[in-house]
């Protein structure tokens, strides 16, 4: 098993384990993007735990803040913060709300809201452009999500301004808040769509780290186009009775479910 | 007050190299100079204010001092979300600009009617509400807000305002604060933007007693200042070119009741208060003819209370 493996067992265990002990929602929406992260994190951004506000670092931004406790057990494994700290996950007075919290170390910007933070990786890329600094702007948003105008208002924008920093991960896990992605608001063909839009656009499986690594590796960072990767994901992906179920968008699992859950991520 | 804005910003983006300016596709007329001065810390975003707020943003966030211009409701009310959660939650350096307060653009229609953003705006934590009332102000505020680290909302009439302040006395003006203009007996006027002229003009013609008072910050109001005023003055009248509910007179209230609440005055003034009376103008009409059909007149009666 290789290391983002790993990690990526471990930060579903976290999730589980939270979800389980806080009765917390959205573990099938986390379990869609940890793969994602482990990526991220572990192979692909410049990162320093320990200087969390290099100016040259990465940036990276989740647009699905209901997703964060898959971040936040990201960051807590490469060290952002001690990973007791997220023992108070939505406790009363916790800095771990079950929306990402800026005030929590590695978390950039707070989301919680759909369709905010795609505008400011435009922000941010556009920043980076302007004061000639090397670092890229990386983002996961939902499927869900983009049936917010605001996201395609920045989908026109990033294109028009070169921002070929900005890499935009599309969770498409194909099932939203009340039902299926395209039985709401159908977002096929979105390759096509984002193509037509100028967008470097490559499709995956979300889940194979090799194709992660790759699709962010093989990118062309000096092209003027910015980067959509369509991430095609599974809903509570690594829990075989949770994945592509639209009842752990919301359910917390019970004793014998979470038993259940620990011993499949065990075998 | 857009030119005496526009052309203070670029003084102001002269020295202070964090300056960034966003339109929202508007500004014609108005944003050259800056443009033409500034290229690379000027956008036209396009027509797409929840994108502008959010460019902004992250801008702001890589150290930027962003302004983003737009019209009356445009840079406000339609990204209401955007402001609160990106802008004043992280509590960025992001200043908003709307022109055509309350009535400026009065024939264009209710879209173009800027009568709620004042209200809407100001339950909204770390944001400062300037809202100067002649090019004077207009250019202080700017000043101010370049200086000003945080969330401001800068709401601008057109161009074209007579100037009532005077240069030496702004200078010295501190945020919160009020500017008087006029002394008298008895009663104050407190006002708020471009519809000052017309009540300054008012007494004097009138040769009414009274003193005026200009409120270029809605947001905060510090407390003193407005204990001061009520020391010298038992009778009040509030004049704003927005909603009477949740806008200027209601900031002042808020205080007023506070400063009664905990003693600090023995004896609750009387109020009149002047606004729109929550209704909507559906008729064209110059922002004078508009100001009167929504009752924002005054006349020598409002003075016998």
């Amino acid at each position: 098993m290789t290391d983002t493996l790993i990690f990526a067992k471990k930060v579903r265990e976290i999730c589980i384990d939270l979800v389980f002990k806080k009765k917390a929602a959205h573990i099938g929406s986390a379990l869609s993007i940890v793969d994602l992260l482990s990526v991220l994190y572990n192979r692909i951004m410049k990162i320093d735990p320990y200087n969390p506000k290099d100016q040259y670092r990465d940036r990276f931004l989740l647009s699905k803040g209901h997703a964060c406790i898959a971040l936040y057990s990201t960051l807590a494994l490469k060290g952002f913060f001690n990973i007791k700290d997220l023992e108070t996950y939505s406790d009363n007075g916790s800095i771990f709300t079950s929306h990402t919290n800026y005030k929590v170390p590695g978390i950039e910007f707070s989301a919680g809201s759909l369709g905010h933070i795609l505008p400011i990786c435009c922000g941010l890329a556009l920043a980076a452009k302007k004061k000639s600094e090397p670092w890229r702007c990386y983002c996961i948003i939902s499927d869900g999500e983009l049936d917010e105008g605001s996201n395609w208002e920045a989908l026109l924008f990033a294109p028009q301004h070169k921002l070929d920093n900005l890499i935009v991960i599309i969770d498409y896990n194909k099932i939203q808040s009340l039902g299926s992605t395209n039985e709401i608001i159908d977002l096929s063909p979105l390759k096509e769509k984002l193509r037509a839009f100028n967008w470097e656009v490559r499709e995956i499986n979300g889940h194979c780290h090799n194709e992660i690594e790759l699709s962010l590796i093989k990118s062309n960072y000096n092209n003027g186009k910015p980067k959509a990767i369509i991430a095609n994901t599974v809903k509570g992906k690594g829990i075989s009775f949770m994945e592509n179920k639209l009842l752990w968008h919301y359910k917390s699992p019970n004793e014998e479910e979470y038993k259940l859950s620990i011993d499949e991520l065990h075998t | 007050m857009r030119s005496a804005f526009i052309n203070q910003l670029v003084l102001e983006a002269r020295n202070n190299y964090k300056i960034f300016l966003i339109v929202g596709d508007l500004g014609y007329n108005v944003i050259e100079p800056f443009r033409e001065e500034f290229p690379d810390r000027f956008l036209n975003i396009g027509v797409a204010e929840q994108n502008m707020a959010g460019v902004a943003s992250g801008l702001a966030t890589e150290g930027y001092c962003v302004y983003i211009y737009s019209i009356g409701n445009f840079p406000t009310l339609r990204c209401m979300e955007q402001i609160r959660y990106d802008i004043c939650y992280h509590n960025l350096n992001v200043k908003i600009v709307s022109v055509g307060a309350g009535f400026s653009y009065g024939p264009l229609g209710t879209s173009h009617h800027c009568t709620e953003d004042i209200g809407m705006l100001r339950t909204i934590p770390n944001i400062v509400i300037c809202s100067p009332c002649d090019p004077i102000e207009a250019e202080f505020i700017t000043t101010f807000s370049s200086t000003y680290n945080g969330p401001c909302y800068i709401r601008l009439g057109k161009n074209g305002e007579p100037t009532i302040n005077k240069k030496e006395i702004i200078s010295q003006l501190q945020l919160g604060h009020p500017i008087q203009l006029l002394k008298g007996n008895n009663i104050a006027v407190l006002v708020t933007g471009s519809i000052l002229n017309y009540v300054n003009d008012f007494i004097l013609s009138n040769e009414i007693s009274a003193s005026l008072y200009s409120f270029p910050f809605i947001k905060p109001i510090l407390k003193q200042s407005v204990l001061k005023i009520l020391e010298d003055h038992q009778r009040i009248i509030i004049i704003e070119e927005h909603q009477k509910s949740c806008g200027f007179s209601s900031a002042l209230l808020e205080v007023i009741n506070d400063l009664f609440f905990t003693h600090a005055i023995d004896q609750y003034p009387l109020i009149k208060r002047i606004g729109i009376d929550d209704t909507f103008i559906n008729i064209s009409g110059t922002q004078e003819y508009l100001r009167e059909k929504a009752g924002l007149v005054l006349s020598n009666n409002d003075f016998n209370f």
